[in-house]
């Protein structure tokens, strides 16, 4: 995934964020990412955003179906429960 | 509600029962089924049919996976019949190879060359900070929520499972038969662009 001990850049950092925040980083990309993080501001920042992009989807209520299907849907199970 | 009150309320053909789980499964199930057929109204059936096939084979469903595993399954199977009838091949095959078209989760004009003498591939204009007392306003949960339709089928679809409904990564990749690396490809892809979303809100609003 990442070549060579140098540093990791912030273009290839951004890429491993999800399987960072996952756990899913082997034990060296791990510290290199904690390392690089620990040093620049913009790619803490970016982790941040990314850790409240999560949050706010989790805040989102999950759409119902329209009435109107579940409405359709109760009168299905009438159905089959009187067979 | 647990997994065998469940299963016994529908055994006994109690509608609370079946009203409670469509409420809890409709909206993720929507999203999947989305994922193989065209339009909103195709993918409606596909849930009606889906409840109608867990209907008719809860009687003979073994619990060897969870309810919510052969709800899921089941609707992937119609949905799938379906999406094939209508030849629609496309999302299923960037379920199955999220890697086929790269889509970096940061414009690269955001950093600097990468045969930059000093800082390659270093932020060339870092993320601004956000403002605090915006982020849970509603305008602001209405831009992820837009952000998060406008996503791919196979995107949205992860990330209303991940991060939406709170499944675990395990769950998702169950329900939407795709390896651990897809689904974590797809989320990340989705993740990434509605935060780049956010901070588009965000910047222009400043």
């Amino acid at each position: 995934m990442i070549t060579g001990a140098e540093q990791l850049s912030c273009q290839e950092l951004v890429e491993l964020v999800t399987s960072y925040l996952e756990g899913a980083l082997p034990a060296a990309d791990r510290e290199r990412f904690d390392a690089h993080i620990a040093t620049c501001d913009g790619c803490d920042r970016y982790l941040d955003q990314m850790r409240a992009t999560i949050r706010l989807t989790g805040a989102l209520r999950p759409a119902d179906l329209a009435p109107n299907e579940e409405r359709k849907l109760l009168a299905a199970f009438a159905d089959w429960k009187a067979h | 509600m647990d997994d065998t009150a469940a299963i016994a309320g529908l055994r006994a053909r109690d509608e609370r029962v079946f009203a409670e789980l469509m409420r809890m499964y409709n909206a993720s199930l929507l999203r999947v089924a989305q994922i193989y057929v065209a339009t909103r109204a195709v993918a409606e059936d596909v849930v009606q049919e889906t409840w109608i096939g867990v209907l008719n084979g809860i009687d003979r469903f073994e619990g060897r996976s969870s309810l919510k595993t052969w709800i899921f399954r089941i609707l992937t199977n119609i949905a799938k019949t379906r999406g094939q009838r209508e030849r629609r091949t496309v999302p299923l095959s960037s379920l199955e190879r999220p890697d086929g078209v790269p889509e970096p989760a940061v414009d690269p004009d955001r950093f600097l060359p990468l045969d930059h003498e000093r800082a390659p591939g270093h932020w060339a204009a870092k993320p601004e900070p956000w403002p605090e007392e915006r982020l849970l306003a509603q305008e602001t949960l209405g831009v992820v929520e837009a952000a998060i339709e406008t996503l791919p089928p196979a995107q949205r679809a992860v990330i209303s499972l991940r991060d939406l409904e709170g499944w675990s990564a395990e769950e998702t990749r169950n329900a939407l038969e795709i390896t651990e690396t897809n689904q974590r490809v797809l989320l990340h892809r989705a993740r990434s662009k509605v935060r780049q979303a956010l901070e588009d809100y965000f910047t222009e609003g400043g």
